[in-house]
């Protein structure tokens, strides 16, 4: 098959595909603030309980309540999980942008939206189903609270008998999240099930969309991505947190405190785990680098503006070499940006972090198996190399559920890094006759350091920002800062070898090679399988860390054409690619989208494919 | 204490808290701090392993490298020294904070930590080396200077100055005092109360800038406190064990209701002895008071401007484990497997 006859067949419809079953994608708009967060919720854990692979995407606004927000649920019976821009159902809920709600649907499309609006039928391409909201909820005493939110199940309960959903697993589901109440359990499913009945009654079904069960969920679980890193951080040791409130990092910290429970003092029930809202992001980060400083496990978890006001201790904690770990979930830059999109923007500014020559280590999980994993191995890291490490996650995965593998438990003992107590000093004195803080006795660029209240009369040293000997003795010789850049610079090249290696794939070929990282990949690996099924092979890289392990510039090496995809307008990995491989790199291209929302396997697919016809990528805006 | 004795009870000469030689300009107000800190961590014993420095940036922030020699110290960023005490006093309950800062550390960047530090109650001693000026930066005015002042290079000075100490009470310090580095025996006494003290306890030091602020009608001046300085008491620091032998000397010199005693958390009573004017420093709206009447008249009144007792300091009111956080065995930190397992689970 040829690039041109490719180019044909772009459309990602299941329409296209005629597959009615498993395989679409249905959108649910509503406003903000109506509490249809908990309908949409215990639609997608119906499905997930059905055995369906399914995502739940929340593209919601920066706003508490009235302004339009849309969910997007995806099915997929091939098992992928990456946003599908476009979608075959509407459920139209909010009156303000239901005309472009409907505008937006393809031929053959359905959608769902209230009788009483009485709305005309504005186009006869599509099926339309009128449903009784407030009629139906007229008929339960429910209190004014709750109204708007109950009456998001009238929906519920009309998608379960238009597409299939058993009651049972809707109820399964509502009992989830709803952790077994049962008062709000049954308020609910009345209200579901009444809905359910109505629609048995009056509607005659006209699409052929539906849903059957599978076993593709099986000991699967579903979990958002900063529920994963919170709990990754209880299993890394995580002593000290403390944090400043923005979207959308919060749910991260509000997870610690609910697995705080898991590391109580076994003496005394007293919280092991100490957990401080912060006055800034400043103080927070503060708060963090005197813990790490002090010998704690200690985290903090922002987003953009917060990143931007860590920047003068991130410098602090690179040159005074203290343990810290740091959770961006990025949100859309610059400055407020676009609060509530996701984005992978801050992985330039992130990398280079505080003024000076300062380079960063960085993590970047890909889902929330990897944010669990992350989330103790990043103390791991900080610990050895006595440095910040920076988590970049990102609010598409920080924020939606996303269905997961169980989490491993950690495969290692915790690693404190070259820490000396008492005895650990003494021993040192013995065999060397000294220990300075800063001198490289292993020449990995990573010195022993003492924590404050080692009881020792030699163990305490200066810690300063300053420039400093190896003796950690205030110097301004340049000999002396020369010395000790040059020693945070092989420690970098030691970091290089310590971060987790980039996930591999080549293809035989060796001729397109895909660059990624983080959130993208359920979309990159269902865009390769597009393209292998269109005869298109590509290998993949999908970088996990910074500084970049020297695989990732071999696979660049060997293959003809490379295209980096990321989510952040200006291509910001493909800069850090360029720095470290300044020779050598024109065949290095930058897929780039960045329109704050969760990259899609169109915009790789089709990107690639225009590219390698010599076009230009594809448009960014869907 | 054993005042002219070569060792302190832990076997330590008075040198043994010496730090490195200063570096600051000779007859700075700093250095003389230094030289009570170290003075009086002699006297009282202090173990230096279990002391942490802690400062920003400044002249006084540099302070720290020139006292306590055997402590851990950091020597932060400008203004932020307060998140960073918290951080390291959180996880570990067992040091002893001392932090020292400068009006323009305290009072302008890092006024808000400042303030958050004090609503928190963290437990350290900070003492604020207040010179009026921006010494390590070559002379700006700080939020300390005096109104209407005038300085060589910067001109006059037509705003109200801020006074850390009534910032301190009314963000609910529980512990304040205000000193004069040219009153070496009032800042020693001072400085042993603040350790005593649990929480945060602010010392708001008069510290003058001879190099950039010391004309005799700066109120941040030699001249001027040695003139104008007013001690509000006579201040005798009671260790725990000397309580009984010191009471019957004290109160044949003094007559009743002219003394106030007031027991610290560590069982040390700070004897306050009246001098001029009746002063109870545990009365809030009374300190509030007295600085208002200060600050109309220019006056540098010194002593223990507040004491409240002790609330809960941070680790307390999180309900945090007894124990260093930075001490628990490697099976505290961790949870087993089969609470992971437990968890994968139920969410399945
Ligand atoms: C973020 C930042 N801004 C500015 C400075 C420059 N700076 C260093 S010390 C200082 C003022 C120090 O004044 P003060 O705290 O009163 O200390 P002093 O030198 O008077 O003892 C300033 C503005 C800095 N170090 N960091
Ligand atoms: S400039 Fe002022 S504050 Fe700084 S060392 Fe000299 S006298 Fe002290
Ligand atoms: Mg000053």
């Amino acid at each position: 098959m040829s690039i041109a006859e490719i180019q044909q067949d772009t459309e990602f419809l299941a329409e296209e595909r005629e597959s009615h079953v498993n395989d679409f994608a249905f959108m649910v708009a509503t406003k903000n603030g109506s509490g249809s967060q908990t309908s949409n919720s215990v639609l997608v854990r119906s499905l997930f309980h059905m055995g369906i692979p399914v995502n739940g995407k929340n593209l919601f606004p920066s706003n508490i309540k009235g302004l339009p927000t849309w969910y997007t649920i995806r099915v997929s019976s091939e098992g992928y999980i990456a946003r599908r821009d476009t979608t075959e159902i509407a459920i139209a809920m909010n009156e303000l942008t239901a005309a472009e709600d409907i505008a937006d649907l393809p031929e053959g499309g359905v959608v769902i939206l209230p009788q009483e609006w009485k709305w005309g039928r504005t186009r006869d391409d599509i099926i339309w189903y009128e449903i009784p909201v407030k009629e139906t909820i007229r008929q339960f005493k429910i209190p004014s609270a709750r109204r708007e939110q109950v009456g998001n199940m009238v929906y519920v309960g009309v998608v379960s008998w238009l597409f299939e959903i058993p009651l049972d697993q809707v109820h399964r589901a509502l009992s989830d999240q709803f952790r077994g109440k049962a008062g709000p359990v049954n308020m609910n499913y009345e209200v579901i099930e009444t809905a359910w009945e109505w629609a048995r009654d009056n509607l005659v079904k006209q699409d052929p969309y539906r849903f059957a069960p599978m076993n593709l969920t099986e000991g699967k679980i579903l979990i958002t991505g900063n529920e994963a890193a919170a709990l990754g951080a209880i299993f890394g040791g995580v002593t000290f947190a403390s944090w400043y409130p923005i979207t959308p990092s919060t749910s991260l910290i509000d997870a610690l405190l609910g697995y705080r429970h898991l590391r109580k003092d076994p003496e005394n029930e007293k919280d092991t785990v100490a957990v401080i809202q912060a006055e800034d992001e400043i103080a927070a980060i503060g708060m963090v680098v005197g813990a790490g400083w002090a010998g704690a496990r200690a985290l903090t978890s922002t987003s953009g503006p917060g990143i931007s006001l860590m920047s003068e201790f991130a410098g602090l904690a690179y040159i005074a070499e203290i343990p810290v770990v740091i959770w961006d979930i990025t949100r859309m830059g610059p400055s407020t940006g676009l609060p509530t999109r996701t984005s992978q923007g801050d992985i330039l500014f992130t990398s280079f972090l505080g003024h000076g020559d300062s380079q960063q280590v960085v993590l970047l999980p890909r889902d929330p198996a990897e944010c669990f994993e992350f989330g103790w191995k990043s103390f791991d890291l900080a610990d050895s190399l006595q440095t910040p490490v920076f988590v970049l996650s990102d609010l598409d995965i920080g924020m939606n559920n996303w269905m997961s593998e169980p989490f491993e438990y950690p495969d290692r003992p915790i690693n404190r890094g070259k820490t000396l107590d008492k005895i650990g000093l003494e021993e040192f004195f013995a065999e060397k006759g000294e220990w300075y803080r800063y001198r490289d006795y292993d020449r990995d660029g990573i010195a022993w350091r003492t924590l404050p209240g080692t009881d020792h009369p030699r163990a305490a040293y200066f810690t300063r920002g300053t420039g400093h000997n190896d003796k950690g003795e205030y110097s301004e010789r340049s000999d002396d800062w020369v010395e000790n850049m040059e020693r945070l610079r092989r420690k970098f090249e030691t970091a290089r070898t310590l971060v987790p290696a980039p996930a591999i794939e080549t293809s035989p070929e060796l001729r397109i090679g895909i660059v990624s990282y983080g959130s993208n990949d359920p979309a990159v690996q269902e865009a390769r399988d597009r393209l292998r099924a269109d005869g298109v092979d590509t290998s993949y890289l999908r970088i996990r860390a910074l500084p970049l392990k020297p695989e990732v510039i071999t696979f660049i090496e060997q293959h003809e054409r490379v295209y980096v995809v990321e989510n952040n307008f200006d291509g910001q990995m493909t800069s850090l690619i360029r720095i470290d491989m300044p020779q050598d790199n024109s065949h290095v291209e930058s897929l780039a989208l960045g329109d704050g929302l969760p990259m899609t396997p169109r915009f790789v697919y089709e990107s690639i494919l225009n590219m390698e016809q010599g076009q230009n990528a594809q448009e960014r805006t869907y | 204490m054993p005042r002219n004795a070569r060792t302190n009870a832990l076997g330590l000469s008075r040198n043994d808290y010496r730090g490195g030689k200063s570096t600051l300009c000779p007859g700075c107000g700093h250095d003389s701090i230094s030289n009570q800190i170290i003075r009086i961590a002699y006297e009282l014993g202090l173990e230096q392993h279990n002391v942490i420095k802690m400062s920003g940036i400044g002249c006084s922030s540099k302070t720290p490298a020139y006292f306590l020699g055997r402590a851990h110290a950091f020597n932060a960023i400008h203004g932020r020294m307060p998140s960073v005490v918290t951080g390291a006093t959180t996880v570990n309950n067992e040091l002893v904070a001392m932090g020292v800062s400068g009006d323009g550390d305290t009072g302008s960047i890092g006024l808000g930590q400042y303030k958050h530090l004090l609503r928190r109650n963290v437990p350290m001693v900070y003492i604020i080396e207040n010179n009026g000026v921006y010494g390590l930066t070559k002379g700006q005015f700080s939020a300390t200077a005096d109104e209407g002042q005038f300085l060589k290079y910067y001109g006059d000075n037509d705003l109200p100055s801020i006074d850390l100490a009534l910032e301190a009470i009314v963000s609910n310090c529980t512990f304040v005092g205000r000193s004069f580095s040219g009153d070496p025996g009032q800042v020693q006494a001072l400085l042993k109360a603040s350790i005593a003290h649990k929480g945060t306890a602010v010392l708001d030091i008069v510290s003058p800038c001879v190099t950039f602020n010391n004309a005799p009608d700066s109120t941040k001046s030699y001249p001027y406190g040695r003139e104008h300085e007013i001690p509000l008491h006579d201040i005798d620091l009671l260790a725990p064990d000397f309580v009984e032998e010191r009471e019957e000397i004290m109160i044949e010199d003094y007559e009743a209701g002219q003394i106030i005693d007031v027991p610290m958390h560590d069982g040390t009573i700070v004897r306050l002895k009246k001098t001029d004017r009746d002063y109870d420093p545990r009365q809030r709206v009374q300190a509030i008071q007295l600085l208002e009447e200060a600050r109309m008249d220019n006056l540098l009144l010194t002593g223990l401007l507040y004491y409240e007792e002790p609330r809960m300091t941070l680790a307390e009111s999180e309900n945090l484990s007894d124990r260093p956080l930075t001490q628990l065995p490697d099976n505290m930190l961790r949870p087993p497997r089969e609470a992971l397992d437990k968890l994968m689970q139920s969410m399945t």
